[in-house]
């Protein structure tokens, strides 16, 4: 009897952890839709420019592919982050987290001096339809990615904290499920903004 | 916004003075009733740091009806300055304000709240789980939900109220056309309570999915958890449409963007994007109604479910399909014959799968042991007005047709038809057919009677004539009219019928003030001799809801059960108890609703330290809840036999 009850409540507990995990693919699903509507909207007003400057003149080809490498090396790494938390490595883990933390910020560090470069050259969110759209589509992932910057230094404190446990297992998953995803986002972002831009 | 924008506080209007004290009244006599009586720390420890379904579902009750009768006052200011022509009760200032906050609270501070508390008070007792999936989220979601609220009727006294329409079209919307707070207000306040309604949607769809009860599958589980299943999915696509859009708004207004603004912008994109959630949102807030009627029906026609298959799937069309019809709220935009032409037809379309419902709820009463009680009232009171609102929506979606209907009092009898007739109706038949689960004694009856008689007959006194008037030419929105038009009669009638239904609502507070005291008790946990596992409990539900989870055998499995009970042959078993997991109650959610609504506030009135400030609030709410280890406790097995045997059921 007692076996079938502490059977039974770790099953429970189990069920628990699945819980997190599929209601943070859900919340993936809404966070996807609130990017398409971005995407949309940028579609949509493209070629509101007003006469100003184009994407053509104002992206550099140099910053964006950059910031394309570095975030995709950063979920690399984050990959293998995962790794090691599978095979239990502690330290190993940490180590890759900070390495794709110190990614995360070399890119929104490039973002910043790229938006910065844009709006000494008169190209601010407030001058026509077309970089309003920018702007927010690009912020936005830019904004994503520095709050994923401070919940995985959160993490990291926790895995030095308290070791590798069930918990932090499902925090480590969660937060490298997120990282992926700012990944695939920017690969839209890089086709649709970037490389159509400069074409 | 003329003289209002001038000051922080709203000044000039002797209504506005007459609600500052009303509000200045309440708030003083709240805080002596708590202090005189020393209930804030029991305030604080069994309501605002719970994270208890059944406690946060009847908080979200209480903040609904509060925004019921907020939203009915306005209501009646505007069918006063309607009654007669030329009318100078409310300037055309105050009108406008007055049409958007009502247009605004009744479906996003009213109609989601409430569908939020029959969520969370039934659909765990329903599917046998003793909590929602994140118990956590759940009270996060109704503090977001009230501090949204708050802030949005803050904006009734202090900035000015918005007043470009219940969805804010652009251009008017833009800074250009609303200076001043009162648009930030409507952006905050729907935007702070609609994140918890993301999450709303996202917790009860994990709990559907992952917490029924074992035995129960997805085709033996009860109708209403179908609705919440089909009107949470609708939520999971729908709202962060809405959270996009208004972020683009206030983008627009803060930042000087142009997203919607005329000149560089395109207003149409708002239009589109809005009405992508709002057209999604009445399907949201109609479906679980369509869910409380198909239970209402066969509890009271003893009957199972007719064409209980042909339910579940009209539910789960309805839901597609209510995202490719939001074109039709704007066929006038001149996108094409080809496009609104798609949109005609999928909006008559939906008619389909609403029209089986009906059916299949008239087959259940077919020939069956009717009982007249106060939620079958509310449901028999729904189906022919609801039928009659899906015959003029069939009208209006005929694409030529409605650039005459468009923007008249044809649409918006229509929209109230559905809106009442469809989802106050069947919320308020919920509320009847539930209360005795949530509070452990049943409305009073002759009350209730006088409340659905006063509701109803108003309802159709009051929308009738604006059908008529609609064919008149009177357009939405107008605040006085001349008596050349011809509208007097009709404009006269509707305001009477409007007076009745607050007459309805004035019967209704005072039904459950008198039954607090005088209500019929129910110590059986099954009133209604019910067929669904909420009426196999004791009323109101122990905090750990089920004290063994229940074995699902059938569809409407405590019915069954009740039928095996009766032969003399059953024997039960002795319940064999074990240790309850529970989740800890935290301060946490309130705390982060209350930054947020620091976010909102500071930002509205172009204040952004105080915007980060609450914005840093949140990020350490966040953090500090990522830090806590011990989230949840165990309820030892001694405790649960104490509680079962002091609620009659035997130990």
């Amino acid at each position: 009897m007692n076996q079938a009850i502490s059977k039974h409540t770790h099953e429970h507990e189990h069920h628990h952890d699945t819980f997190k995990l599929l209601g943070f693919w859900i919340f993936l699903v809404t966070d996807c839709i609130i990017f398409a509507c971005l995407f949309a909207v940028y579609a949509v007003l493209r070629g509101h420019t007003d006469g100003d400057l184009t994407g053509k003149e104002l992206f550099e080809i140099k910053g964006f592919t950059a910031e394309t490498f570095i975030l995709l090396t950063s979920s690399f790494t984050s990959g293998l982050a995962t790794l090691a938390l599978h095979k239990g490595k502690k330290a190993q883990l940490i180590n890759w987290l900070i390495v794709t933390v110190v990614l995360g910020l070399a890119f929104v560090g490039l973002e910043v001096s790229e938006f910065r470069t844009m709006v000494h050259e008169g190209a601010s969110i407030s001058t026509n339809g077309f970089l309003s759209a920018f702007f927010t589509l690009v912020g936005t992932h830019g904004l994503h990615v520095s709050f994923g910057l401070i919940w995985m230094t959160a993490v990291i404190l926790q895995i030095r904290r308290h070791g590798i446990n069930e918990k932090v297992k499902e925090k480590v998953t969660i937060v490298g499920l997120y990282w992926h995803f700012l990944d695939v986002v920017w690969i839209f972002i890089y086709t649709v903004v970037y490389l159509m831009g400069v074409m | 916004m003329g003289e209002k924008s001038k000051g922080f506080f709203v000044t000039g209007d002797p209504l506005i003075y007459g609600a500052d004290v009303a509000i200045i009244v309440t708030l003083l006599g709240i805080i002596i009733f708590l202090t005189v009586f020393k209930k804030w720390g029991w305030l604080w420890k069994e309501w605002f740091t719970t994270v208890d379904h059944k406690r946060i579902g009847i908080m979200y009750l209480v903040s609904s009806l509060l925004m019921l009768f907020r939203g009915g006052v306005d209501a009646l200011l505007m069918r006063l300055q309607l009654a007669a022509p030329n009318t100078h009760f409310l300037t055309s200032q105050h009108y406008n304000e007055i049409f958007t906050t009502h247009g605004t609270i009744m479906i996003l501070f009213m109609a989601m709240p409430f569908m939020f508390a029959l969520f969370n008070i039934v659909i765990p007792l329903q599917i046998g789980a003793r909590d929602v999936a994140y118990p956590f989220l759940n009270a996060l979601s109704f503090w977001l939900f009230f501090f949204g609220a708050l802030l949005f009727n803050l904006s009734f006294v202090v900035g000015g109220s918005p007043d470009a329409g219940w969805l804010s079209y652009p251009p008017l919307s833009e800074i250009a056309g609303s200076p001043g707070p009162g648009q930030n207000f409507y952006i905050w306040g729907i935007q702070i309570s609609g994140i918890g309604s993301l999450a709303t949607g996202i917790n009860f769809l994990v709990t559907i999915l992952k917490m029924r009860a074992p035995g129960m599958k997805l085709m033996k589980m009860p109708l209403f958890s179908w609705s919440v299943l089909s009107s949470c999915i609708t939520i999971i696509f729908a709202f962060p449409v809405l959270t996009v859009t208004l972020a683009l708004l206030f983008v627009d207004r803060y930042l000087g963007a142009h997203i919607f603004t005329a000149d560089s912008g395109n207003p149409m994109m708002y239009v589109n994007l809005i009405w992508m959630w709002g057209h999604p949102e009445v399907y949201i807030v109609v479906l679980p109604a369509f869910g409380i009627y198909s239970e209402i029906v066969s509890t009271f026609s003893k009957k199972k479910i007719f064409g209980y298959k042909s339910m579940v799937f009209s539910m789960m069309i309805i839901s597609i399909l209510g995202y490719f019809t939001w074109v039709h709220h704007f066929f006038t935009m001149g996108a094409g014959a080809d496009v609104n032409t798609f949109f005609a037809i999928t909006t008559m379309a939906i008619g389909i799968p609403t029209g089986v419902k009906i059916f299949n709820w008239l087959f259940t009463m077919f020939r069956g042991r009717i009982t007249i009680s106060q939620p079958m009232l509310w449901t028999i009171a729904f189906i022919p007005c609801f039928v009659v609102g899906g015959a003029t929506g069939v009208m209006l979606a005929i694409a030529p047709a409605d650039y005459q209907y468009h923007n008249s009092y044809f649409l918006i009898a229509h929209f109230h038809q559905t809106l009442i007739g469809g989802v106050v109706f069947g919320y308020l038949a919920g509320l009847y057919y539930w209360w005795p689960k949530m509070f452990g004694f049943k409305l009073n009856e002759r009350l209730g009677k006088w409340a659905f008689w006063t509701w109803n007959i108003g309802f159709y006194v009051c929308f009738m004539p604006q059908y008529a008037l609609g064919f008149m030419g009177m357009t939405r929105r107008v605040y006085t009219y001349g008596w050349d038009m011809g509208w007097a009669p009709f404009n006269m009638v509707s305001t009477v019928g409007a007076f009745l239904m607050g007459i309805g609502f004035i019967f209704q507070a005072w039904q459950i003030l008198y039954s607090i005291k005088n209500g019929e008790k129910d110590v059986t946990g099954d009133p209604w001799n019910g067929r669904t596992l909420e009426w196999s409990i004791p009323s109101p539900a122990p905090l750990y809801n089920f004290a063994v989870i229940p074995e699902v055998k059938h569809d409407d499995d405590w019915w069954e059960t009740k039928k095996a009970m009766a032969d003399s042959q059953y024997k039960k078993e002795p319940p064999q108890y074990e240790p309850i997991h529970m989740p800890k109650q935290s301060g946490i959610p309130f705390i982060m609703s209350a930054c947020w609504f620091v976010v909102g506030f500071g930002f509205t009135f172009g204040w952004s330290y105080v915007g980060l400030a609450g914005l840093l609030g949140v990020g350490l709410c966040l953090l500090a809840r990522s830090f806590q280890q011990e989230t949840d406790y165990y309820i030892p097995v001694d405790e649960v036999r104490k509680t079962e045997a002091s609620l009659g059921r035997v130990g």
